[in-house]
C-alpha cells in the first residue's frame, strides 16, 4: 500500500483561447517517512505540482491519493510551509500557530493541551523565546522557522515545503536546513520539498525527483540517495555517493534540460 | 502526541555556572541630577514649535477680519462684536435654562449622537456589504453599478423620502447619515478585501477555515487598514450631513441651532457655531484615525 500516490497527473491553464499545458503524466510513489526532494528549472511547474498535491490547484486530469484515498481540496492532513512563511502580521508568533492549532485540534484537545503542543512546536523550531512577537519584528529565517512550526503542529500526514528557504541568506539557510533534518529524524514525518538548490535536494532528500523543462514538464529522473542518516554537512562534502548524487542531479539540470531562457 | 522533543538542537551552547559569590547588583554612581529648566527645554520646544505658527495663523486671521468687517457698512461682525454678543455660548457650552436655551455642548452631543447612531450602522452594514462585494465576483457585478449611481446621490436629497418613510425627524436624520456614510466604507472594504493576499487565502484554506472564521480572522484584520480609511471617510461625510439635515428637520441639534440663529438674525452666534462644528468635526476625525491606528497596528509591517 502506498502512502501517497501521484497518479497520472495532467495540469494544463486555460487563457482565453489558448491552453498552456504545464504538468504532463505525472506519477509518483511516496512511501512513509520519506524525504522527497523536487527539483527543476524555474518555471517548470514544480510549485503547480505542490499546490496540486495540497489541493490548492485543481489537476486538469488524474488525483492524488494519500492512504488510498482521493483527496481534492486543501487540508490539514497536507500543511503546506510556504516559501514567503505567509504568517499573519497581525497576529504574534504564539497566535500565528494558534490559529492552526485551535483550528485542527480544537475538538480533540483541553485548552491546556493544546497551549502545551503550540509551545512544544515552537521550541522544536527554537523559537519558543519569540512566542510574543509579531511577524514584522523577527527575522526571515526565524519567521520560516515560525512556518515550520505551524505546518508540524497541524500534525499532518505529509509536509509540503514550498522552496522553504529560497528567500534566505547561505548561513540561515544552513541553519533551517539542519534544523528540518533533526525534525525529520526525530518525528519521522513525511515530507516533500520543492527546491531549486541541488546541494539543498542532495543534503535533505531520500530521493530526488528532477523535473524536466516546461511546458509540458514531466519526472525526468527519480535519483535515489543512499547517504546515511544523520547526515553532516562538513563530512558529505567529500563524501564520494553525495558527490555523486550532485553531479547527476547537476548534469540532469545543466547537460539534458538546459533551461532555455524564454524567448 | 508522544513525540519525543528535540535534543541537542542548541548543540555548543552549553550552560555554564560560574562558581564563587553570587552575582549582585553594583550600584552605580547616582547621576548628577540635571537641572530642572534642562529637563523641561526639550518639551518647551516641542510644544512652541508645534503649536506657535497654528495660533500666529489664527491671530492673523482674527486680525484682518477685525479690520474687514468694522466698517459702518459691514454686514458681518468683526471678532470683538461675537465676544460681546456670544460670550455666554464660548465660556459656557454646557448650561441649561429650559428646553431651547441650552448650551451648544448639548446640541453638540444630540448631533453626535444621531451621527454615532447613524455611523455605526453604516460601518456595520458598510463592511458586511463590502466583504460581498469584494469576495464575490457575481455580487460585484451586480452591486458595484448600483452603488456606483447611489453614492453620487447628495445627502440631503434622501431626507424628503426619508421623512416619507419614518413619518419622525430623528430617525430620518439618521438615516440621512447612514446613506452618506455608507459609501466609502463599502468601496473602500470592497478594495482591502479584493487586495488580501493570495497566501493569506491559501492558509486559510489549508487550515479549512470556514466562512466565519475567515471573515474574523483573515478578512477583518487584512483589511483593516482599508476598512479604516473608508470610516474616515464616512464619519467626515456624516458630520457634514447632520448639520444640513438638522437645519431642515428641526429639535435640538447643532445645524437646527445655526438655523434658528438665522431666522433671528443672532450671527455671532451662527459663527461661534461654526468653530464648533469645525472643532467637532477634526476630532471625530483624530478619533477614528486613532482607533484605526491602535487596531491596524501590525497589519502593515510584513
Amino acid at each position: 500500500m502506498s502512502y501517497l500516490k501521484i497518479d497520472h497527473v495532467d495540469k494544463s491553464f486555460q487563457r482565453g483561447a489558448a491552453t498552456t499545458e504545464v504538468l504532463k503524466d505525472v506519477s509518483l510513489v511516496i512511501d512513509k517517512g520519506e524525504f522527497v526532494s523536487i527539483i527543476g528549472h524555474s518555471g517548470c511547474g514544480k510549485s503547480t505540482l505542490l499546490n496540486i498535491i495540497a489541493g490548492l490547484t485543481p489537476a486538469t486530469t488524474g488525483g492524488i491519493l494519500l492512504e488510498d484515498k482521493e483527496v481534492n481540496a486543501p487540508g490539514p492532513d497536507r500543511a503546506v510551509v510556504f516559501q514567503n512563511h505567509s504568517l499573519l502580521p497581525w497576529l504574534t508568533v504564539y497566535d500565528n500557530v494558534a490559529l492552526a492549532v485551535n483550528k485542527v485540534f480544537g475538538r480533540t484537545k483541553s485548552k491546556a493541551q493544546r497551549h502545551d503542543w503550540i509551545m512544544h512546536n515552537l521550541d522544536l523550531v527554537q523559537m519558543g523565546h519569540a512566542r510574543d512577537k509579531r511577524p514584522g519584528e523577527i527575522s526571515g529565517g526565524m519567521k520560516q522557522r515560525v512556518g515550520i512550526a505551524r505546518g508540524l503542529a497541524m500534525e499532518p500526514k505529509i509536509l509540503l515545503l514550498d522552496e522553504p528557504f529560497g528567500a534566505l541568506d547561505a548561513l540561515t539557510r544552513a541553519h533551517l536546513q539542519d534544523s528540518v533534518m533533526q525534525i525529520h529524524a526525530a518525528l519521522g514525518n513525511t515530507m516533500i520539498m520543492i527546491t531549486h538548490d541541488v546541494d539543498e535536494a542532495v543534503l535533505l532528500s531520500d530521493r530526488i525527483v528532477m523535473l524536466t523543462n516546461g511546458p509540458s514538464a514531466r519526472i525526468g529522473e527519480v535519483l535515489d540517495v543512499h547517504l546515511a542518516r544523520p547526515r553532516k554537512r562538513l563530512e558529505l562534502v567529500t563524501d564520494r555517493t553525495y558527490i555523486a548524487a550532485r553531479e547527476a542531479v547537476l548534469k540532469f539540470l545543466y547537460e539534458r534540460h538546459r533551461f532555455v531562457e524564454a524567448a | 502526541m508522544g513525540q519525543p522533543v528535540l535534543k541537542g538542537t542548541t548543540a555548543g551552547a552549553t550552560l555554564v555556572t560560574l562558581s564563587g559569590k553570587s552575582p549582585e547588583v553594583v550600584p552605580l554612581p547616582a547621576a548628577p541630577a540635571k537641572p530642572f529648566a534642562a529637563k523641561l527645554a526639550p518639551l518647551t520646544k516641542s510644544i512652541l514649535v508645534n503649536l506657535l505658527p497654528p495660533l500666529i495663523t489664527v491671530a492673523l486671521i482674527l486680525l484682518f477680519w477685525q479690520i474687514a468687517a468694522s466698517g459702518p457698512q459691514s454686514s458681518l461682525p468683526p471678532p470683538t462684536k461675537i465676544w460681546e454678543e456670544a460670550k455666554d455660548l464660548i465660556v459656557e457650552p454646557f448650561y441649561w435654562a429650559g428646553s431651547q436655551d441650552i448650551g451648544l455642548g448639548w446640541r453638540i452631543l444630540v448631533s453626535l449622537q444621531r451621527v454615532a447612531i447613524g455611523f455605526s450602522l453604516a460601518a456595520i452594514v458598510g463592511v458586511l456589504l463590502g466583504a460581498l462585494v469584494g469576495q464575490s465576483v457575481w455580487a460585484m457585478r451586480g452591486l458595484d453599478p448600483v452603488f456606483q449611481v447611489l453614492r453620487t446621490v447628495p445627502p440631503l436629497a434622501w431626507l424628503p423620502l426619508s421623512l416619507a418613510a419614518f413619518r419622525d425627524s430623528q430617525p430620518s436624520a439618521i438615516f440621512v447619515i447612514f446613506i452618506t456614510a455608507i459609501w466609502p466604507v463599502i468601496i473602500n472594504t470592497a478594495v482591502g478585501i479584493r487586495n488580501i493576499p493570495q497566501d493569506y487565502r491559501n492558509v486559510a484554506k489549508v487550515l479549512r477555515l470556514n466562512q466565519v472564521e475567515f471573515f474574523f480572522k483573515i478578512m477583518v484584520p487584512s483589511a483593516a487598514p482599508y476598512i479604516f480609511t473608508g470610516l474616515r471617510i464616512g464619519v467626515g461625510l456624516s458630520w457634514l450631513a447632520i448639520v444640513a439635515a438638522e437645519m431642515l428637520t428641526g429639535g435640538v441639534g447643532i445645524g437646527f441651532f445655526i438655523w434658528d440663529a438665522w431666522n433671528s438674525s443672532r450671527l455671532s452666534d451662527i459663527i461661534v457655531a461654526l468653530v464648533y462644528i469645525g472643532v467637532v468635526g477634526f476630532l471625530l476625525d483624530r478619533l477614528v484615525a486613532l482607533v484605526g491606528h491602535v487596531v491596524t497596528r501590525g497589519t502593515a509591517t510584513n
